[in-house]
């Protein structure tokens, strides 16, 4: 069973953790999932846990994840925005958990946008 | 939707957007009735008895990306075509009540699917809200609240990778032991 004890051995793992974290503020790259009706029902709840774990499981520093509401093409859900300061935004639509993966892996990771995922390339 | 943790996860947010601050998601269920009550309480900004009346049209919304909302409606839907009923009230500066009762032996009920995701979703998107979840089944329940977890975590986010992989074997254990094993 779970304990309240594992849970305080996980805080005081987590604090000193947190004292040599780096400042990831203004530099940090946002992956952000659209979470409202047509989000949901499209399935961004496993492409959001799927990023979440993708890049805890990697350990990257500076990614932070959000979620935002309608982004107002829902044809195209689950739609995941990946915004990097200095960089054009980039909108993955039609996402799946195996896709995100991949996301974190050749975007995040590497830096190379996966262009056959993108709205660009889907409405065309 | 293809479980109800989805449509509780789609409501739940819209307490999110009306600023609440503690959010309650109780899932009681009967199973000699074969009954399931699902309720989302919250105590955010709420709304006038016009607005309550508006977001049970599926042509209503707040938004302004898109001109239908069709949260309400498709929740309401689930718990109807199970032959159940749904509940909605709400006061401003008071906070608003969604609750559906369904009949788990219908034909037409959707299951219940994956509430550990659904809550972990909320939690670890907004760490700084408070959620008390409240799952019973009979007479067996467990209740995750996290206030208290808050207050063990000295200021460690909710959203920490670690406390949320106790979060989900805390609450994949603890649905395993009041649904009796079987999930």
């Amino acid at each position: 069973m779970k304990t309240i004890e594992e849970l305080m051995a996980i805080r005081d793992k987590a604090k000193e953790k947190m004292t040599v974290r780096e400042d990831t503020g203004d530099n940090a790259i946002r992956v952000v999932v659209g979470m409202a009706t047509c989000g949901i029902a499209a399935g961004a709840r496993p492409v959001l846990s799927a990023f979440v774990n993708e890049i805890e499981k990697r350990h990257l520093k500076g990614v932070t994840v959000s979620q935002t509401g309608c982004i107002g093409m829902c044809q195209y859900e689950p739609i995941v925005e990946v915004l990097e300061p200095g960089k054009e935004k980039v909108t993955y639509v039609k996402m799946t958990a195996e896709k995100a993966v991949r996301v974190v892996n050749d975007h995040l990771v590497n830096g190379n946008p996966i262009m056959e995922f993108t709205i660009g390339a889907v409405t065309k | 939707m293809r479980e109800l943790s989805l449509h509780i996860l789609d409501i739940a947010e819209n307490s999110v957007k009306a600023n609440a601050g503690l959010i309650r998601i109780e899932l009681l269920e009967n199973t000699k009735e074969h009954t399931l009550t699902v309720g989302i309480y919250d105590d955010g900004a709420g709304m006038d008895e016009e607005t309550v009346q508006n977001v049970l049209d599926p042509f209503y919304t707040t938004r302004t990306t898109r001109k239908v909302g069709m949260g309400i409606p498709l929740f309401k839907m689930a718990a109807e075509q199970s032959g159940g009923s749904f509940k909605i009230s709400s006061k401003p500066c008071f906070g608003t009540a969604v609750q559906a009762k369904f009949n788990t032996d219908h034909v037409d009920f959707i299951p219940i699917g994956d509430m550990t995701e659904t809550m972990l979703s909320l939690i670890t998107m907004h760490p700084d809200l408070n959620f008390i979840y409240r799952r019973k089944c009979d007479e067996r329940e467990f209740i995750l609240d996290t206030t208290e977890l808050r207050e063990i975590l000295c200021g460690v986010p909710l959203s920490e990778p670690g406390v949320a992989n106790w979060i989900r074997g805390f609450m994949e254990e603890n649905t395993k032991a009041i649904l009796g094993g079987a999930l």
